[in-house]
C-alpha cells in the first residue's frame, strides 16, 4: 500500500506521525538493548560492572575480557578459550554449506526440469523432513555415527548438518527454478544439450541471487545450531555454540560476566558480518523458506 | 535410409533408441537419488527406529525387544514431564501472541511510507542472525537478578523493585517467552510486512472512496486479508515453540531446578544425561506427534485450497 | 526430404484423452497450421513432433523416418517459442551457436552460419548483444535465426508471434512468409489466431478437443467450412447463424426467414439444394457471412443470386474501412458489413443486398455441413 491513510487535517496527521515514529524508536531501543548491553558488558572490569548498571558505559574500555574469553577462558574441563572451538566451527560449517547447497540446487534442477512420475510426491515426502523436530533422530543418529566411525568428529558433523539440510536447500532451488520457464531446457534438448550440458551453461549462470540466498540462510543455521553439536560432539570437539554454553554456565570460581559477554559476541560475530553484509538476502531466505508450496 | 516416404504404407525405417537416450532418462532419478535415500533412511528411517526404541525398556544401552507402552506409561507419571508440557503450553501460547500482535504491529507501522524504513527494518530483523545460545545468554545476563535489569530499576530510583523473574520456579518460563519473542518477532514482522505490501492498492482507494476511515479499513479490508499469513506464521511459530532447546539450556539450564523445562530439554536430559534411552525417546515421539497435529492439519489444507483454487 | 506424416496418434494424459487419433501428412516445403481454441491439443501435438512429449499410440515420421523413440536433437527439427527461449546469459551470437558447438561444428563453419542467419533476418548489428538489450521483435529474430542455424529438416513454430504487440505481429507474419518462400522449408506453426492462420499457411488443421475438424487450404476452410466450429472459428466478425425451417420453393429448396413482421424466403443455392431436400420441414442453421450482406452497388444488379431486402438497422460500428451493422433476422442477431457512406441511423431501415450464392447449411444435431 502506497499511501498513508490520512485524514483531511494536518494536525491529527502530525500527532499520528509522531506517534507512529515513537512508539517505532522505542522497539528499536528495545531491540538493541541486547546487543548495547553485551558490548558494553564486555568492555567493563568486573569492578565496574557491580558498581554501576545494565546500561551504564563502561568507566574505561578494556579488552581483557575479549582476551579471555578467546585464549583462557574454562569451557568445562579444558581451559583454552574459544578460540579452538571457533575454527572448529569454521572447519564443519563452510564444507556442510557449501554440499548442501550444492546438491540443493541439482536436486531443485531436477524436480523443476527433468519431472517424471512421482517426483512432486518425492518433493512432498522431503519437504516434511524439514518440520520434524530433530529430537526423534538423536538416538538412531548417534548409534549411526558410532558405526560409521565419525562419532565425535568434524566429518560426522559435516554429515549430520547436510543430511538434514537438505530438505531446505531444495527447497530453495526448487521454488527459484520454478519461476525459470521451461522452454529454455526445451530449447537446449532441442540444440542437443544434455542433461549436465543445460546445468552448467545455462541453469547455473541463472543462479546467482538463489545461490546466495542459500549460503546464507545455510551458513546462519549451521553455525548457530547447538543441538547437534552437543548431542554429537564433545570436549575439544565441540562448536562454538556448545563452547559458549559450557563457558557461561561453568559454576568454579567467580562469574565473569564481561568474559561471558565477550564470548557470546565472539560466537554471533560471523553471522551478525553476514546479516549486515548481505541482510536483504536473508531476508529474501527467511520468507522464501516461508512461502512453501 | 529410405527418404521417400508414401502415404500408403511405404517401408519407413525405425531407428532404435540408444544407450545415451535411455541414460538420459535415468539420470535425473539418479541425482535424485541420494538425497531421497537419506529422507528415507535418516528421517523416516529414523523415526521408526525412535519410535521402536520408546517401545522397549532401554536404559544405557538400546534394547530391542518389544516392551509395550511401558515407557509411555512412565512419561505420563513422571511429574517433570507433566511440567515440560504445561510450560510449553504456557511459552508457546504467550510467545505466539506476542509475535503475532508485535510483529503486526511493527509491520502496520512500518508500512506508513516512514522515513528510514529499511534501517527500523533491519534493527529489528537482525536477532535472527543470532544463535539461541547467544540470545540466551545476553538476556540471562539482563535478567539478573543482582546486577540487572532489576539492579538498573533499583539505580534509577525505585529502591525496592524486585524482579525474580529468572530466578524463581513459577517464573522461569516466562523468562524464555521474553527473550524468545524478542529474537523472534522481526521474521514475524517480514512476513507481514511482505503481505501488506501485497494488498491490491485499488480495494483500499475503493473503502476510501466509499468513505471508510483508517480504522475502519484495517479492521475490515487489511487484516483479514492478510489470514494467510497469520496461517504461515502461525505454523512457524509453533513450530518454533515446540522444537525449542538452544534458548532454554542457555538461558535457565532448564531450571532452577526442572521448572522452566520443555519436552526437547527433557528429552535431551533423560536421553543423554540420565541414561533412559527409552524413556527419551518417547518424549520424542510425543514431540514429533504434537508437531504432526499442527503441520498436518495444514499441510492438506494448503492442498485442498490449491485443488479447488 | 522434409516432409511429415503423423499417423493416428493419441495422447493421454492418464485417463485423459488430450489427442483422439491425429492423422495429417504434411508435404515437402509446406506451410501447416494448427489452429484451434486453448486446450484442443495442437501445442501437445506440436511437442510430441518435437520429441518433448511421449506419443501414447501412432507414429510421427519425419522425412522417411519413424521419430517415435529419437530424442529431439536426433530427430533434424528446430523450434521457435512463444516466450523465444533465448539463453540470458549468452550473447545472440552465442544464442545461435550454440546447437552448433555441442554438435562439435569446427569454428570456421559455425562462423559461415552465423554469418549467413545474420545476412538472412538483418541482424548483423546485433550479434554481440544480450537478449536483455533486446526488443520483443529482435528477439523473435533471434530465435527464428537460432532455428535457420540448423537448417533442419522441419520448422515448429509454437505460437511466437503470441507475446508481440498488434502492429510488431502483422510485421513479423510478413517476415515469416516472406522466409517460408525463401527458403521452401517444411513449417509446422501452431497459433490460436485464425488471421495468422489464414495469412501464413498454405494449409490449415483446424483443432478442437484433441481431434482435426477440417484440414484443408485458407479459402477452402473459409468458403466451406466442415462444420458449425470451423465456421464460427474462422473469420472475423464471425459468421452469422441462423435457425430457419426448410421449404419447398418453386421446384427448389429454400430456408424461412423473417425480419420483424416480414416473412420471406432464401432460395438455397444449386449446389446445395439436393442435400437440404431430405430436410424439407425440419429446421437447420443457415450460414452467412458479414461481408455477403452489404449495401447497395453499381454492380449488385449483375449477380443473380443477389436478393435484395430491407432490415431494420439495430446497431452501428464504424471500423474505418466499412462499417458493421446488427440486424436482427429469425430473432438472431446478425452482422452486416456496408460502406461508412451507406450506414443509416440506428433504428432506420435500409435495403441491403444479400448475397445468397455462397450460404451455408448446418445439421442442428451433428452440426456438420449439409453438402
Amino acid at each position: 500500500m502506497a499511501e498513508p491513510y490520512r485524514t483531511h487535517a494536518a494536525g491529527p496527521q502530525l500527532i499520528g506521525r509522531t506517534v507512529i515514529y515513537t512508539l517505532l524508536i522505542l522497539f528499536a531501543l528495545y531491540y538493541l538493548m541486547p546487543l548495547f548491553v553485551m558490548v558494553t558488558t564486555s568492555l567493563k572490569t568486573l569492578d565496574d560492572i557491580r558498581a554501576g548498571n545494565l546500561l551504564a558505559l563502561p568507566a574505561q574500555i578494556g579488552f581483557d575480557a575479549w582476551v579471555k574469553a578467546w585464549g583462557t577462558a574454562c569451557t568445562g574441563v579444558y581451559c583454552g578459550g574459544l578460540k579452538g572451538n571457533f575454527m572448529n566451527s569454521v572447519s564443519f560449517v563452510v564444507p556442510a554449506v557449501i554440499i548442501s547447497t550444492l546438491i540443493g540446487a541439482f536436486n531443485g534442477y531436477v524436480l523443476t526440469m527433468w519431472r517424471f512420475k512421482g517426483s512432486d510426491m518425492l518433493f512432498t515426502g522431503l519437504l516434511i523432513g524439514c518440520f520434524i523436530p530433530f529430537q526423534v533422530v538423536l538416538l538412531p543418529m548417534a548409534q549411526t555415527l558410532g558405526w560409521l566411525g565419525i562419532a565425535n568428529s568434524i566429518p560426522g558433523l559435516i554429515f549430520v548438518h547436510v543430511v538434514y539440510g537438505l530438505a531446505f536447500t531444495t527447497l530453495f532451488f526448487r521454488n527459484f527454478y520454478v519461476t525459470v520457464p521451461a522452454e529454455l531446457t526445451k530449447a537446449a534438448r532441442i540444440d542437443g544439450a544434455g542433461f549436465f550440458t543445460i546445468f552448467w551453461r545455462i541453469i547455473l549462470p541463472l543462479s546467482p541471487p538463489i545461490i546466495v540466498v542459500c549460503v546464507i540462510w545455510q551458513f546462519t543455521q549451521i553455525w548457530n545450531d547447538f543441538l547437534f553439536g552437543v548431542v554429537f560432539s564433545s570436549g575439544q570437539r565441540q562448536p562454538i555454540t556448545v563452547a559458549l554454553n559450557n563457558l557461561v554456565n561453568t559454576t568454579t570460581g567467580v562469574k565473569e560476566y564481561n568474559v561471558d559477554m565477550a564470548a557470546a559476541i565472539i560466537a554471533a560475530i560471523p553471522t551478525l558480518f553476514v546479516y549486515v553484509v548481505a541482510g536483504k538476502y536473508f531476508l529474501r531466505g527467511l520468507t522464501a523458506g516461508a512461502v512453501k508450496g | 535410409m529410405n527418404p521417400s516416404l508414401g502415404s500408403s504404407g511405404q517401408a519407413l525405417v525405425r531407428p532404435r533408441r540408444g544407450i545415451a537416450d535411455y541414460v538420459e532418462t535415468a539420470l535425473p532419478k539418479v541425482v535424485l537419488g541420494p538425497t531421497l535415500i537419506c529422507a528415507l533412511i535418516f528421517v523416516y528411517g529414523f523415526i521408526l527406529w525412535t519410535a521402536w526404541l520408546s517401545f522397549t525398556e532401554s536404559r544405557i544401552l538400546p534394547r530391542y525387544d518389544f516392551a509395550g507402552l511401558v515407557q509411555y506409561v512412565a512419561l505420563f507419571a513422571n511429574d517433570r514431564w507433566w511440567i515440560a508440557l504445561k510450560n510449553l503450553g504456557i511459552f508457546g501460547s504467550l510467545f505466539i501472541l506476542f509475535c503475532l500482535a508485535t510483529g503486526l504491529l511493527l509491520a502496520i507501522l512500518l508500512d506508513q511510507r516512514i522515513r528510514a524504513e529499511g534501517f527500523l527494518r533491519s534493527i529489528y530483523l537482525y536477532p535472527m542472525a543470532l544463535s539461541f545460545i547467544v540470545t540466551g545468554t545476553a538476556w540471562r545476563w539482563i535478567l539478573n537478578p543482582g546486577l540487572g535489569f532489576e539492579h538498573l530499576v533499583r539505580q534509577l530510583g525505585f529502591e525496592h523493585f524486585e524482579f525474580p523473574l529468572i530466578v524463581e520456579p513459577k517464573t522461569s518460563i516466562y523468562a524464555v517467552v521474553i527473550a524468545g519473542a524478542w529474537q523472534s518477532t522481526g521474521f514475524v514482522m517480514a512476513l507481514f510486512l511482505a503481505g501488506l505490501r501485497g494488498i491490491d492498492d485499488a480495494i483500499i482507494k475503493a473503502a476510501q472512496v466509499d468513505g471508510a476511515g483508517p480504522i475502519r479499513i484495517y479492521a475490515s479490508i487489511v487484516i483479514p486479508s492478510l489470514r494467510p499469513v497469520f496461517f504461515s506464521s502461525l505454523i512457524i511459530l509453533a513450530h518454533i515453540a515446540i522444537k525449542s532447546f538452544d534458548l532454554v539450556m542457555a538461558l535457565t539450564g532448564g531450571g532452577p531446578g526442572f521448572s522452566s523445562d520443555l519436552p526437547a530439554t527433557f528429552m535431551y536430559t533423560f536421553a543423554f544425561n540420565r541414561n533412559q534411552i527409552g524413556l527419551g525417546a518417547a518424549s520424542a515421539m510425543m514431540m514429533l506427534m504434537t508437531v504432526m497435529a499442527v503441520i498436518i492439519p495444514m499441510i492438506y489444507s494448503e492442498t485442498r485450497r490449491q485443488r479447488h483454487g | 526430404m522434409g516432409s511429415l506424416s503423423i499417423r493416428n496418434v493419441v495422447k493421454r494424459f492418464g485417463p485423459v484423452q488430450v489427442l483422439k487419433g491425429i492423422s495429417i501428412e504434411a508435404q515437402d516445403g509446406e506451410f501447416l497450421i494448427l489452429v484451434g481454441p486453448s486446450g484442443c491439443g495442437k501445442s501437445t501435438l506440436l511437442n510430441m513432433i518435437a520429441g518433448l512429449d511421449t506419443i501414447t499410440s501412432g507414429e510421427i515420421a519425419i522425412g522417411g523416418r519413424i521419430v517415435n523413440d529419437l530424442s529431439p536433437k536426433d530427430r533434424d527439427i528446430a523450434m521457435v517459442f512463444q516466450s523465444y527461449a533465448l539463453y540470458p546469459n549468452m550473447s545472440v551470437r552465442d544464442n545461435i551457436c550454440f546447437g552448433l558447438k555441442i554438435r562439435k561444428v569446427p569454428k570456421e563453419k559455425q562462423d559461415e552460419v552465423v554469418a549467413r542467419v545474420a545476412k538472412t533476418l538483418q541482424m548483423e548489428h546485433l550479434l554481440d548483444r544480450m537478449p536483455s538489450q533486446l526488443s520483443g521483435g529482435q528477439r523473435q529474430r533471434v530465435a527464428m535465426g537460432r532455428a535457420l542455424a540448423r537448417d533442419p529438416m522441419l520448422f515448429l513454430f509454437d505460437e511466437p508471434l503470441s507475446n508481440l504487440d498488434a502492429k510488431l505481429r502483422v510485421e513479423m507474419r510478413t517476415e515469416i512468409k516472406l522466409l517460408h518462400e525463401r527458403l521452401k522449408a517444411t513449417i509446422v506453426y501452431v497459433t490460436h489466431d485464425q488471421i495468422e492462420a489464414m495469412t501464413l499457411g498454405d494449409r490449415i488443421a483446424v483443432m478442437k478437443e484433441g481431434e482435426v475438424r477440417q484440414l484443408a487450404t485458407p479459402q477452402e476452410v473459409y468458403d466451406n467450412p466442415a462444420d458449425l466450429f470451423v465456421a464460427s472459428f474462422i473469420g472475423s466478425p464471425s459468421m452469422n447463424f441462423i435457425r430457419c425451417p426448410v421449404v419447398a420453393e418453386n421446384g427448389g429448396v429454400g430456408v424461412q426467414l423473417h425480419e420483424d413482421a416480414e416473412r420471406f424466403v432464401f432460395p438455397a443455392p444449386q449446389a446445395v439444394r439436393e442435400g437440404l431436400r431430405p430436410w424439407v420441414g425440419k429446421e437447420v442453421i443457415m450460414g452467412i457471412r458479414p461481408e455477403q450482406i452489404t449495401d447497395r452497388s453499381p454492380w449488385s444488379g449483375e449477380n443473380p443470386h443477389v436478393v435484395s431486402r430491407s432490415a431494420k438497422v439495430e446497431v452501428v460500428q464504424p471500423t474505418g474501412p466499412d462499417t458493421l451493422m446488427l440486424i436482427h433476422l429469425n430473432g438472431t442477431p446478425v452482422t452486416c458489413r456496408v460502406h461508412p457512406e451507406s450506414a443509416p441511423h440506428p433504428g432506420d431501415k435500409m435495403a441491403l443486398m444479400f448475397d445468397l450464392s455462397k450460404l451455408i447449411f448446418f445439421d442442428p444435431q451433428s452440426e456438420k455441413r449439409i453438402s
